[in-house]
């Protein structure tokens, strides 16, 4: 597996594409939980990627990466911004340089990431937050000798899935403690969309 | 919803707009949110920057001036600014001394903050902050983990601001923040909800009869709803819930804030109580101010903010400041 800079800009459009058709139900997912806002928040932010990564030229896919970590963190708001900011910024300075990506740098990135937002949103693993998805897809990543498309979206939603029956310790659903479980977090599942549109991307 | 707006998605920008009119000692950064000291930055002088989602005026743009804030940086209403925002308000005040962020505890305002930090320090730009979390009220609730930030800040922001107006170092401005932050506390309650423009609705309800205690200036949840009692009852109620969280014995300042539509008069009985049952502990009260100082919108409440004073506190507080809701 490859990813050139093309790729990577098809991976935020098709993010992009994701987010806006599932606006309603991302912020669904936000209302019992949250503030109801989070569908709104990140269809604006990819909205605004979308457009940056159109109106600029790239020769390596980590300044791709910058722009989508410095659009989301400005464009966002909310907690979200700041933490899927951190994301891409980390997956940026882990693959800097890199004319393309190989699937041991694309691990390298998105072991980056997940630290990232562990350290930026002070949270670990079963919290009931995106972490639950970053973490086992970059856990996935790392392992995998090849990627399979259709796996590395299996791996993803299964890890969206799970936080259903999770208790929210940390983040805004953590004032809710037992009434968060039997949601998805809104995060995880705009992060199921960021993968799937990966896994799709790589399919290519 | 009954406001005096044009559109619901621009009332930050034409506020930002019109605030910056009414002084000469204030400008809006070219494309943002942040409000600054004409005069800034100020050379060999600690920058200090505060922020956070509008709704609360006159926080925080109501703060820079001399002797207190060098910029605000403002959010959507009830919203945390994004860390560009306070990335370009951390550049236009720095001279080289560092910059110290007051930051209330929410969670967004934390991360937001936090990450502007760290797009700063990466530029070379030595930053501290402090978080403050002075509202008994609650533990946890739907904008934070730990305490919220509220009122309490205020004293935050004069401190803080004394304190880099003498020429001190950004690790002695952050120490008597922090100290600031040990030594106050407040508590808040609510006769009416409020409504965000962009929302149109009101975020929560309250029957006729009805008053929460402990409620957040965002309308986050308090400790108990409950018939609506007299303003000595409020007061006492408030009061004990401080004072029980915290030795104050000795000296302090007191701020009694209403929360946006509570009457001055009304602030002021509050006011008459409170200083009633320092008394009886043995309390002294060395200043007190009444106003609006920290709103949610057009809420009906009000907070009462205890901070305790030694030598040097008082001495800061006791400092001129140029903030036009902080004058003195």
């Amino acid at each position: 597996m490859e990813m050139h800079v093309q790729d990577a800009i098809q991976w935020f459009q098709k993010t992009n594409e994701k987010i806006q058709q599932n606006k309603d139900y991302l912020t669904s997912l936000d209302q019992p939980i949250g503030d109801g806002d989070h569908g709104i928040n990140m269809a604006r932010g990819f909205q605004e990627v979308e457009k940056k990564l159109k109106g600029a030229e790239y020769t390596v896919v980590s300044d791709v990466l910058k722009d989508v970590a410095m659009t989301l963190m400005s464009k966002v708001g909310g907690a979200s911004g700041p933490l899927f900011g951190t994301a891409f910024l980390k997956m940026s300075m882990a693959t800097k340089g890199a004319a393309t990506i190989d699937i041991a740098t694309l691990a390298k990135g998105l072991e980056a990431a997940t630290e990232g937002i562990k350290q930026r949103g002070k949270a670990t693993e079963q919290e009931k937050t995106m972490i639950d998805v970053w973490s086992p897809v970059a856990y996935h990543v790392k392992e995998a000798t090849s990627i399979q498309s259709e796996v590395l979206k299996e791996v993803a939603k299964q890890a969206m899935d799970n936080t259903k029956d999770m208790m929210a310790t940390k983040g805004r659903g953590a004032y809710f403690k037992e009434k968060s479980i039997g949601h998805i977090d809104a995060g995880a599942a705009s992060t199921y969309y960021i993968f799937e549109a990966l896994a799709e991307t790589l399919k290519n | 919803m009954k406001k005096i707006i044009n559109d619901p998605n621009s009332v930050v920008h034409e506020m930002l707009n019109g605030l910056v009119t009414t002084s000469n000692h204030l400008k809006l950064l070219d494309n943002s949110t942040v409000i600054v000291r004409t005069d800034a930055p100020i050379p060999n002088k600690v920058g200090i920057v505060s922020g956070g989602g509008s709704g609360h005026e006159p926080a925080h743009a109501g703060y820079v001036g001399k002797g207190m804030l060098d910029a605000a940086v403002a959010g959507e209403v009830f919203t945390s600014p994004t860390p560009d925002q306070v990335f370009e308000a951390i550049k236009a005040v720095d001279t080289g001394n560092g910059v110290f962020l007051v930051i209330k505890n929410y969670t967004g305002d934390v991360l937001n903050f936090e990450m502007a930090a760290e797009l700063a320090e990466a530029e070379g730009i030595q930053v501290e902050k402090v978080i403050v979390n002075d509202d008994v009220a609650v533990e946890d609730s739907s904008f934070t983990t730990g305490r919220r930030g509220i009122a309490g800040t205020i004293f935050v922001h004069k401190i803080a601001g004394a304190m880099a107006e003498s020429g001190a170092p950004l690790q002695a401005v952050k120490q008597v923040a922090e100290k600031v932050v040990a030594n106050v506390r407040s508590m808040g309650m609510a006769l009416t909800p409020c409504t965000v423009p962009a929302s149109g609705k009101p975020s929560f309800h309250l029957e006729e009869n009805e008053m929460e205690i402990g409620i957040g200036i965002h309308g986050e949840p308090g400790i108990e709803r409950k018939p609506i009692a007299t303003a000595e009852a409020i007061a006492t109620e408030l009061t004990e819930k401080v004072l029980g969280d915290y030795d104050f014995s000795g000296e302090v300042a007191v701020m009694v804030n209403g929360l946006g539509s509570t009457p001055e008069m009304e602030l002021h009985i509050i006011n008459k109580k409170v200083q009633a049952i320092l008394a009886d502990r043995g309390i002294t009260v060395y200043k007190t101010y009444v106003g609006e100082y920290m709103t949610a919108l057009e809420m009906a409440g009000c907070s009462v903010t205890l901070l305790k004073l030694d030598d040097e506190i008082k001495q800061l507080l006791d400092a001129p400041s140029e903030a036009q809701a902080f004058r003195q």
